[in-house]
């Protein structure tokens, strides 16, 4: 009996070393595999955010961008604001009427809001005084996209960041994950009033509304891409230029154009989210 | 067996209760219900046998299509092209959501959460009043 409980003892201790000690082994043995082969995804990536956003990937499909000259739309006073009624009018965006409950697709931001990383010390009054125009950057790293759990907000074939509305749950993670406050909840049903004032003020039959506990945002105007149209904002500028919009990816395309030419900021590229919304300052 | 007698006949009082529903409605004839259709179409995106059925699959299909495949193809039917929406296709034809959905979905006893968001088209009475009033 002695000799085999001894036995038995040796051979669970062996064992239970060999349990925790093999896969922790093992994993030493595979990362060296791949550090072997190049460093994996980890390392490039960091290198690249570094940069100016990380834009090192070769690009593959179609990525839709924009890009926004601040100095036209401050040229032009209530340009901006007939871009953001084009766009919530179309979309039945709701307004609640307070700040708290603010649904946007596109809006206003003073420069310390929309560009927080840049240096806000002696900027000039201009930069100070003005508004810029801020709306969901239709990241193609897109943090909320790996926050949603239901998958409700994906990247679609041409980039651009969609909703899904029916299978948004309303958790709001995708509303933390974003950098940008692109994501609105609907804490109201916006088919609701208040003192008599609807708060979608005429109601688009082209478009469905949503519902309370939903979230929303810039569609990039998908429906009208599709048709060959731009999209509802770029359209409201008119031919000021202030708004170019197009395939990032294509080199010929308008913004890639713009891009060579100018110099432009997109807002808290250090994240390493790489929008496709660009501003010329 | 003690309390017989309260419990054997509280046992026939609940199980005639249980049963009086049946008994009740029995040989009763129950009227299918009878949706509105359009009148000047005859054809539908699928036979119609399959779309009284499926049609629940297909609107899901479709939203998955239009939104997460960017397949925004339009459908034809009796040589005219639709839109593969709800909103925007379906109730071009039927344009009565209460003569027509709600007739079958109330017998059924299913309120599908469509009309939470997409908008329903006004109703054909509902216009001739409000024609009235102005």
């Amino acid at each position: 009996m002695d000799n085999s409980r001894r036995k038995f003892l040796k051979i669970a201790g062996i064992s239970a070393v060999a349990g925790v000690g093999a896969p922790s082994a093992l994993n030493m043995l595979l990362k060296n595999d791949v550090h072997a082969a190049g460093g994996g995804d980890a390392a490039p990536a960091a290198h690249g955010d570094a940069g100016h956003g990380g834009h090192d990937a070769a690009p593959t499909g179609k990525r839709y961008g924009l890009v926004i000259d601040t100095r036209i739309f401050h040229a032009n006073p209530g340009m901006a604001e007939k871009c953001v009624k084009a766009c919530h009018t179309e979309y039945n965006v709701p307004d609640f009427g307070n700040r708290k409950d603010e649904i946007k697709w596109l809006w206003n931001e003073p420069f310390a809001y929309a560009f927080p990383e840049q240096s806000h010390y002696k900027k000039d009054h201009t930069v100070h005084s003005m508004q810029f125009l801020v709306t969901c950057n239709h990241c193609d790293k897109p943090p909320c996209v790996r926050a949603c759990p239901t998958n409700a907000t994906f990247k679609n074939e041409d980039g651009i960041i969609m909703m899904d509305f029916h299978r948004c749950i309303g958790c709001r993670f995708c509303m933390a994950a974003c950098p940008y406050g692109s994501r609105s909840f609907n804490w109201r049903d916006p088919r609701g009033s208040k003192d008599g004032i609807p708060f979608i003020e005429k109601v688009n039959k082209e478009f469905p509304t949503r519902m309370r506990g939903v979230v929303e945002k810039c569609n990039f105007c998908a429906p009208l891409l599709k048709q060959g149209k731009p999209p509802l904002c770029v359209e409201a500028t008119g031919d000021t230029g202030a708004m170019y919009f197009g395939d990032l990816n294509d080199p010929h395309s308008e913004v890639s154009k713009v891009l060579n030419e100018r110099f432009t900021i997109q807002r808290k590229p250090s994240l390493g989210t790489k929008p496709s919304v660009f501003y010329i300052i | 067996m003690y309390n017989k007698g309260k419990i054997i006949p509280g046992l026939i009082i609940f199980v005639a209760l249980m049963l009086f529903a049946v008994f009740n409605n029995a040989g009763k004839k129950l009227e299918a219900p009878k949706p509105e259709k359009p009148k000047d179409h005859k054809e539908c995106v699928l036979p119609l046998a399959e779309i009284n059925k499926t049609h629940m699959k297909l609107l899901n299909d479709w939203r998955d299509e239009v939104i997460r495949e960017g397949n925004r193809e339009q459908i034809k039917v009796e040589g005219k092209m639709y839109e593969r929406s709800l909103q925007k296709g379906c109730m071009l034809c039927h344009t009565s959501k209460k003569k027509f959905c709600d007739v079958c979905h109330e017998f059924a006893s299913v309120y599908p959460y469509c009309w939470d968001c997409h908008i329903a088209p006004q109703e054909p009475q509902e216009e001739m009043v409000q024609q009235e009033a102005k």
